[in-house]
């Protein structure tokens, strides 16, 4: 536990983290920008995970292993979507989402 | 001193993550994801969680955004500014970003957390434990299924990067 910090406070940093996450995702017009508020928000949700497990139940550790499980599934997810952005790329030559209209390939 | 240390971690996560999601250029908007990510770390080393810290330093500071900054390289101009929403657009979303938080910050402080004081330290050879265990509360499964999942990514990964070969015989665009 952080001495002097409550749940309430850590709490509240994951959602505003996670909230300018979803801003980002809704704003943005730029694959590789999405990939980036995707990854905000992930963060987000994996600290969650860890703080409510320190906070409320210290014996055992389901929510470290979530996290990591987190953590590598977003490593696999950001790996498959920057092979799919650069191949995208050299097929239209842009990462706008506007530009990408076809998947058939 | 650790609220001190929270306080200034948070503010810079705060700062940061905006200016992630607003600026208009791509590599600076990548390394203040990266500032983000480190703050997260900084977040697990307080604590008191330090295996997960690492796996954050190495997996998301070391790799993802290593990664990120090699496709903005490959794709952009450096200096090429992104095109941005309406405002009406951007007020909009901001707009219901802000209700979306204000419902989550009501439920949170509403709700009564069962908080247990306690200062346990987690070492690596518990979390190694846990997930190698076979018996009840062990994490053997989701383990190998997620080793066959970065498999399966860095395979299809190959193969999407590869693509060109592929789909020679498209002549779509």
């Amino acid at each position: 536990m952080i001495a002097g910090i409550s749940i309430y406070e850590i709490l509240t940093l994951t959602s505003i983290l996670f909230f300018i996450g979803v801003y980002g995702f809704i704003t943005r017009k730029n694959l590789i920008s999405i990939l980036i508020s995707i990854e905000l928000i992930l963060n987000a949700s994996a600290v969650n995970f860890v703080v409510i497990n320190k906070y409320m139940y210290p014996d055992v550790l389901q929510g470290v292993f979530f996290s990591i499980f987190i953590i590598a599934v977003a490593a696999a997810e950001t790996a498959l979507a920057v092979a799919i952005i650069i191949n995208l790329y050299r097929q239209i030559s842009s990462v706008e989402v506007k530009d990408t209209e076809i998947m058939k390939h | 001193m650790e609220k001190i240390v929270f306080y200034i971690l948070a503010l810079i996560m705060i700062v940061f993550a905006i200016a992630s999601v607003t600026s208009r250029k791509m590599l600076r908007s990548v390394i203040y994801l990266l500032f983000v990510l480190i703050g997260i770390a900084g977040i697990y080393f307080l604590i008191d969680y330090n295996f997960l810290a690492a796996i954050q330093l190495t997996v998301y500071a070391g790799g993802i955004i290593v990664l990120v900054i090699f496709s903005v390289l490959l794709v952009h101009h450096i200096e090429m500014e992104l095109e941005t929403a309406t405002i009406s657009k951007k007020i909009l979303t901001g707009l219901a970003c802000s209700v979306g938080l204000g419902i989550f910050l009501v439920t949170i402080y509403s709700n009564e957390f069962v908080v247990v004081e306690n200062v346990k330290t987690t070492t690596v050879s518990d979390i190694g434990m846990g997930l190698l265990s076979y018996g009840a509360g062990g994490y053997i499964l989701p383990f190998e299924i997620i080793s066959i999942l970065l498999l399966a990514a860095m395979i299809g990964a190959i193969i999407i990067g590869k693509g060109d070969k592929l789909t020679k015989n498209d002549d779509a665009l």
